[in-house]
């Protein structure tokens, strides 16, 4: 580390109206570092980062501490010089490269912005220069990419050119926040490697912030454990990775370390059966001639990049979307393809869980009513019965009797979840559809909710059809795992033959493509 | 993929004129359908109260008035569609010959209202949204409500109380010939632009501040401020352009509205246009001349509505151009 810090930010404090966002952070940076910032959703990881540039969102505010960058208070300075300082001297990369861009122009004139604002640059050499980095961060067709606008390109060609523009105008200081978290992994991978050689060529030093810690032990030198607005802990990254000191940080690194896979079980008569099934939106195919079988008792992890067809495929089971050729047979019997043709029976036994809890649970309605509403519907249940039954729920799920009186608004992202999960068992339903459920949880909070499917699995011998594009808990979670590409079925197996000696091409790809902890993982990669 | 999309476009563009068509002939029956069903007829507003039935059976022959309803719409829209509306009652001129000049009158009155409001409207909402939550917002909002609760006549009256009665700056009459001069003109419109100014003010601002602070929420407006881009920048290069669409059709809507408007403020201030001329029309009876007012109201209506959907499409590049190189 040399003597004169890049970024050097003391006992800062940051609130809001009525919260700390972030409360006694101190970091150090040095020219060429890399330091990675990792912790769950609102420990103040995107905050602090955006502090370095001393950007604060509406409503906070600084309260106490120091930010210095290249050895120049910034506390203090008036707007201009700040945002000549944001011009010249850090750039920022954005989660999410499609809201980052700004629809209305083409990226040329967008990733050039700043040197057509200093005014000392002509067109042609713009051009040349977005051209150049075009180029050096693999963009197709150098010369004309910058002529596209942002919808007209893919998500991991945006956040590359996402990193062009941050590059432009020579940076000290890059803050990557979250940047391959929107990515597929086969993506993430190609979009890592570049970040690791941009940063090592331009000798720049960086934040990389993160929720994945896998991904961050690739990329960091030392890593900063962040929760609820405090640092947990602090070292370099091996260390943390080998050694965590503290209980929060030792648990992020089990969670994410291998378990071992789930016990396979007998051979059961499949309850689900899906047979040949293809099924289109207009012309574009969804879901192409697929065969898959689940037996009670057994998770089958539906796995694959966006777009290759999983949740098309959920949807013809829960008969939302219809069939146009192939059957999907419930206990040995053909399901119609649509849910209204189902019988009462039929459709109690298939349930559904989506992605985001809060679109699928009504506001306005209390978790009595949630949860009380398939008990009356499907069994016919009430009075005491129906109380009695609600509590069983509650218990089953981990919540207390207490809570049936709240709305929705009053529960954290993992209990919503738990409460469609409630509602699901409400039915009595034999397989149970989870589509993404946990994506959008922080993972201790995953955990939990795995932890309680897993339950429920042996309690009530359900089975489980769950779809991820998170392949390390496909790993730990699955007994049975079926890879889609492109509609098509990759690949169908035993959890571990799938992950440890995968038959197809594709099934190799993507689970080489999940970031490990292991050092050096990403440099072993081949470069694509 | 290309060729879908860009075909998309187009056929967006074809329907949306086809269906602005059939709404113009749909509205030309259902005005030809509301005169039909007025109490009596042409031969009766004509010959008047004390002529014999034998005189007006024959004279409604002579017209074709004893044909079945929908022959004679028919006919009447084959001649409209040449242009050709009748000749009114009243003085024996052809309708669409009356019409023309007053037509020209009413647009002057509209684009004269259009040309002042739209700017400012705009940017008072612009100024609305940069200054959320503080006393310009809340008290533009203010304002903005109180004249957009007001019926239009209303403010008309208003303002002649209080600038043709008591401080007489401007008439209370707005009457204006072709060889009125420049100023004669100006000084005559001032109080029905200024009416029509602050009915139609509302939705435009509203709508801009609406707009642009959805816009002023977005991770591109983050990333612009992360570059250090100037504030002023951010809010006319980066946030305005996006919010363009809603604003383009609100100021086409309006448009629409005003020129509907100006039927009450001509009366109001006794204004030699289309809308006095449709009023009088109605009180007199003159058939042919309701018909070619309603006809022409309407079908500008429809025109201005169908460009507001168009530019929306046309300004916003997501749904100009395809997507490609997936």
């Amino acid at each position: 580390m040399t003597t004169n810090p890049i970024l050097r930010i003391e006992a800062l404090r940051v609130e809001a109206r009525n919260a700390v966002l972030l409360d006694d952070v101190s970091i150090t940076l040095g020219k060429g570092e890399v330091l990675g910032i990792i912790g769950e959703s609102g420990a103040g990881k995107s905050t602090l980062a955006l502090s370095s540039m001393l950007l604060m969102r509406p409503g906070c505010r600084v309260t106490a501490g120091s930010v210095e960058l290249c050895g120049q208070p910034l506390i203090g300075l008036p707007q201009v010089e700040l945002e000549q300082i944001r011009r010249t001297r850090v750039a920022y990369v954005a989660q999410s490269a499609a809201a980052a861009f700004n629809p209305f122009y083409r990226l040329e004139r967008q990733i050039t912005e700043l040197p057509a604002l200093s005014g000392r640059l002509g067109r042609s050499e713009r051009h040349r220069m977005a051209a150049a980095l075009f180029e050096e961060l693999q963009l197709p067709d150098p010369e004309s990419f910058g002529q596209r606008y942002p919808h007209q390109v893919s998500g991991g060609q945006l956040q590359r050119a996402m990193i062009a523009m941050a590059l432009i105008n020579k940076p000290e200081l890059i803050i990557f926040d979250e940047p391959t978290t929107a990515l597929d992994v086969t993506t993430q991978i190609e979009v890592l490697q570049l970040i690791r050689k941009v940063v090592r060529e331009h000798d720049c030093a960086a934040l990389y912030v993160s929720h994945d810690l896998a991904v961050v032990a690739q990329m960091a030198d030392r890593v900063l454990v962040m929760r609820h607005g405090k640092m947990v802990e602090e070292g370099p990254t091996r260390q943390l990775v080998d050694n965590p000191q503290t209980e929060y940080a030792r648990q992020l690194v089990s969670n994410r370390g291998h378990h071992g896979y789930a016990e396979q079980r007998g051979d059961d008569r499949p309850i689900l059966d899906i047979r040949n099934v293809t099924a289109a939106y207009g012309a574009v195919t969804a879901v192409d001639n697929v065969s898959l079988a689940m037996a009670p008792g057994e998770v089958l992890a539906l796995v694959g990049e966006s777009g290759s067809g999983k949740t098309s495929l959920a949807r013809c089971v829960a008969g939302l979307q219809p069939v146009r050729s192939g059957t999907i047979a419930l206990q040995g019997a053909a399901l119609p393809p649509l849910v209204e043709q189902r019988s009462f029976e039929q459709r109690r036994l298939v349930q559904y869980n989506h992605q985001l809890p809060d679109l699928a649970l009504n506001p306005r309605q209390t978790l009595r009513q949630i949860i009380g509403r398939p008990l009356s519907f499907f069994h016919k249940l009430s009075g005491t019965q129906r109380e009695k039954r609600l509590a069983e729920l509650m218990a089953a799920i981990e919540l207390p009797v207490s809570y049936l009186d709240r709305y929705p608004s009053a529960l954290s992202g993992g209990q919503k979840q738990r409460v469609c999960i409630a509602r699901s068992l409400a039915a009595e339903p034999k397989v149970l559809i989870c589509d993404e459920i946990t994506s959008a949880l922080d993972p201790l909070v995953e955990e939990s909710i795995v932890l309680l499917l897993g339950r429920l699995i042996r309690d009530e011998n359900l089975a489980i059809l769950f779809i991820t594009h998170n392949l390390g808990l496909a790993a730990r979670f699955s007994h049975n795992v079926a890879v889609m590409q492109h509609g098509r079925l990759a690949e169908f197996g035993p959890t571990a033959q799938v992950f440890e000696t995968p038959q197809s091409a594709y099934a190799r790809t993507l689970m080489e493509a999940v970031p490990q902890l292991d050092e050096g993982w990403l440099e072993s990669r081949r470069r694509a | 993929m290309t060729l879908m999309q860009g075909s998309a476009v187009r056929s967006f563009v074809v329907a949306r004129i086809a269906s602005g068509l059939v709404s113009i002939l749909f509205i030309s029956f259902l005005v030809f359908l509301g005169t039909a069903l007025l109490p009596g007829d042409a031969a009766t507003a004509m010959l008047g109260q004390e002529a014999t039935p034998e005189l007006v059976e024959s004279l409604r022959q002579a017209l074709g008035l004893d044909q079945p309803l929908l022959i004679r719409y028919l006919n009447w829209l084959w001649d409209a569609l040449h242009g050709d509306f009748g000749v009114s009652l009243s003085n024996g001129q052809p309708a669409m010959a009356m019409l023309l000049p007053r037509l020209e009158n009413s647009l002057i009155l509209a684009f004269s209202a259009a040309v002042i409001v739209l700017p400012l409207a705009i940017s008072i909402g612009l100024v609305a949204a940069i200054k959320k939550g503080r006393p310009f917002d809340t008290m533009s909002g203010l304002v903005s409500a109180l004249f957009l609760s007001m019926p239009s006549f209303m403010i008309g009256y208003v303002l002649i109380y209080v600038f043709a009665v008591e401080f007489r700056l401007f008439p209370a009459v707005s009457s204006v010939r072709a060889s009125t001069s420049l100023t004669g003109w100006a000084w005559a419109l001032t109080l029905p632009v200024l009416t029509l100014v602050l009915v139609a003010q509302s939705h435009v601002l509203k709508v801009t501040r609406a707009a642009v602070l959805g816009v002023m929420g977005s991770d591109y407006i983050l990333m612009a401020e992360t570059k250090g881009i100037p504030r002023i920048r951010i809010i006319l290069l980066h946030a305005l352009p996006n919010a363009l669409s809603s604003i383009v059709s609100i100021c086409m809507i309006t448009m629409a509205h005003l020129i509907v408007d100006v039927v009450v403020i001509e009366a109001v201030f006794s204004y030699p246009g289309m809308g006095k001329l449709m009023v009088d029309a109605v009180a007199y009876r003159d058939i042919p001349v309701v018909q070619a007012c309603g006809v022409l109201f309407s079908a500008i209506f429809v025109v201005l509505n169908m460009l507001a959907d168009l530019l929306g499409v046309l300004v916003n590049p997501r749904q100009r151009l395809p997507r490609r190189g997936v």
